[in-house]
């Protein structure tokens, strides 16, 4: 099967752009060097195309109370013109994906998931799909742009004609040279930052990204690929499905207990959660350091005093605390920050400690 | 891309450079391009003998890690340590001072399966297809 482009891959082509093959995309995974548009983004601002993520819209006069049986956070707290961060969780109270709900109004809501997920998740939304509610895959209708950084809001200011400023995890429908948008405030870099919806439908879509970057440049504005991008949410910590969630990990062990609300309304895999509380975790996620050389990477044994007590999911070299870090599940035992740990790093044992989550934390 | 006339290529993207019995070993252009920023090296110790197509060492960039097959068989007789703190001259001068390891070889018939400057250039352009 031939990959799949984005509206921008042409103009990515031309600048110069290294693809990666991601969930059947063709996407940019750096432009000129992953540490450099890594630290573009913690210091000036960075231009991510992510339209390879996928999109549905929910309606119907039982929109919110449908959603909320598919999802554990509580969706009665959203507002209008706000953003959710939630999951689709299967029976067992494990990920089907991690997601973002936009609340239109009770009535339509948009839903953000990953791009590797988007067919599996409509398929279990459709067949979970309770009352008067329909899901429409809209995934080919947007393209997606993430301007990320602690310039991203002069950026942003300078580009719309919304005088009012967003706040975080809210959205607006605004526009850009023409060209109608949803904007969120929102992100996974761990800075300050946007997220843009662009219907594909408009005749200039493409052109949107060349107008963002020249409006950008003058404040340090670069176009940064997949590669910064995971370097960056693994700084801030934040999972990635495929790696610190997937189907075989409930949101407790994820630490991700906070969008589970057990006191709400009934939601898939409340139960299984319940049951899982009471019997005590068997792993929970955890931040590593390496205090020699060598990078964890994905799949890595954890040891602890000969013994393997966990694995990794992801690993980096830091480019802003120039140490190789990691992310991992270990038994709750040996999960307290300061333990030392060994890391088997393709047969050879790596001293390494845990670390309190995240690496990276943006002063407000 | 680079490719030195005066060098020998493996398959794996390794060139050979010889000297009598001593053969110089680092990776290619193309290769460092397409892995990207290197920040770790891992080398063998001197001394040791590898066999053709034995691991004898690793680079890794901030996307993954990939092991260096000797494309010949010997004992190391030198290792290029100041590559373990400065990675990154791999990037900079593959053909250069990002030289890895110096072998002793062991059967220098091994050199006629290398490729020569225009078939590395054959090999690669395939590959990119």
């Amino acid at each position: 099967m031939s990959p799949q482009h984005t509206l921008f891959y042409d103009i990515q082509k031309k600048m110069g752009a290294r693809f990666v093959d991601f969930a059947g995309w063709e996407m940019p995974v750096y432009y000129s060097s992953i540490t450099e548009e890594h630290q573009a983004v913690r210091q000036c601002a960075g231009l991510f195309d992510t339209s390879h993520m996928g999109q549905f819209l929910m309606t119907g006069s039982q929109a919110e109370s449908a959603l909320q049986h598919l999802t554990p956070n509580n969706i009665k707290r959203l507002q209008s013109g706000q953003c959710q961060y939630s999951a689709f969780l299967n029976e067992n109270g494990m990920f089907i994906d991690d997601i973002i709900l936009y609340k239109y109004h009770s009535e339509k809501f948009f839903i953000c998931v990953n791009a590797c997920n988007t067919e599996k998740d409509f398929r279990w939304v459709k067949d979970h799909l309770k009352g008067n509610a329909i899901v429409q895959d809209v995934s080919r209708d947007y393209a997606l742009l993430a301007l990320q950084g602690p310039q991203a809001e002069s950026i942003i200011r300078s580009l719309t004609p919304d005088p009012q400023s967003l706040k975080g995890f809210h959205f607006m429908e605004t526009q850009i040279g023409g060209i109608p948008l949803l904007i969120s405030r929102t992100g996974y870099t761990g800075e300050d930052g946007f997220e843009i919806y662009i219907p594909t439908s408009s005749p200039n879509t493409a052109s949107l990204w060349s107008i963002i970057l020249e409006k950008g440049q003058p404040l340090g504005l670069r176009p940064a690929g997949l590669g910064a991008r995971d370097t960056l949410r693994l700084e801030a910590a934040y999972s990635l499905y495929g790696h610190e969630i997937n189907d075989q990990t409930t949101p407790w062990e994820a630490q991700l207990g906070w969008i589970v609300k057990m006191n709400g309304d009934d939601f898939i895999g409340k139960k299984a959660l319940e049951q899982a509380r009471e019997k005590g975790l068997k792993k929970i996620r955890i931040g590593i350091e390496m205090s020699e050389k060598g990078i964890a990477r994905q799949d890595y044994p954890i040891e602890y005093e000969g013994r393997i007590v966990g694995k990794i999911t992801s690993g980096t070299l830091s480019p802003t605390l120039l140490k190789a870090i990691a992310i991992g599940y270990i038994d709750p035992k040996f999960s307290a920050p300061g333990t030392k740990i060994h890391i088997d790093i393709r047969g050879k044992k790596r001293n390494a400690n845990i670390v309190s989550l995240p690496f990276y934390k943006r002063e407000i | 891309m680079l490719i030195p006339e005066d060098l020998k290529y493996s398959e794996e993207h390794e060139w050979v450079k010889v000297n009598g019995n001593m053969a110089t070993i680092g990776i290619t252009d193309y290769a460092q391009d397409q892995l990207g920023e290197i920040v770790y090296v891992e080398l063998p110790a001197e001394g040791e003998r590898f066999s053709k197509a034995d691991a004898f060492g690793s680079v890794e960039s901030v996307k993954s890690v990939n092991d260096i097959f000797s494309p010949l068989t010997g004992r190391v007789a030198e290792i290029n340590d100041p590559l373990v703190d400065s990675p990154e001259t791999i990037n900079e001068e593959p053909y250069g001072e990002g030289w890895m390891i110096k072998i002793e070889m062991a059967n220098k018939k091994e050199l006629e399966d290398l490729m020569s400057a225009d078939e590395y250039e054959v090999y690669i352009s395939e590959e990119t297809k």
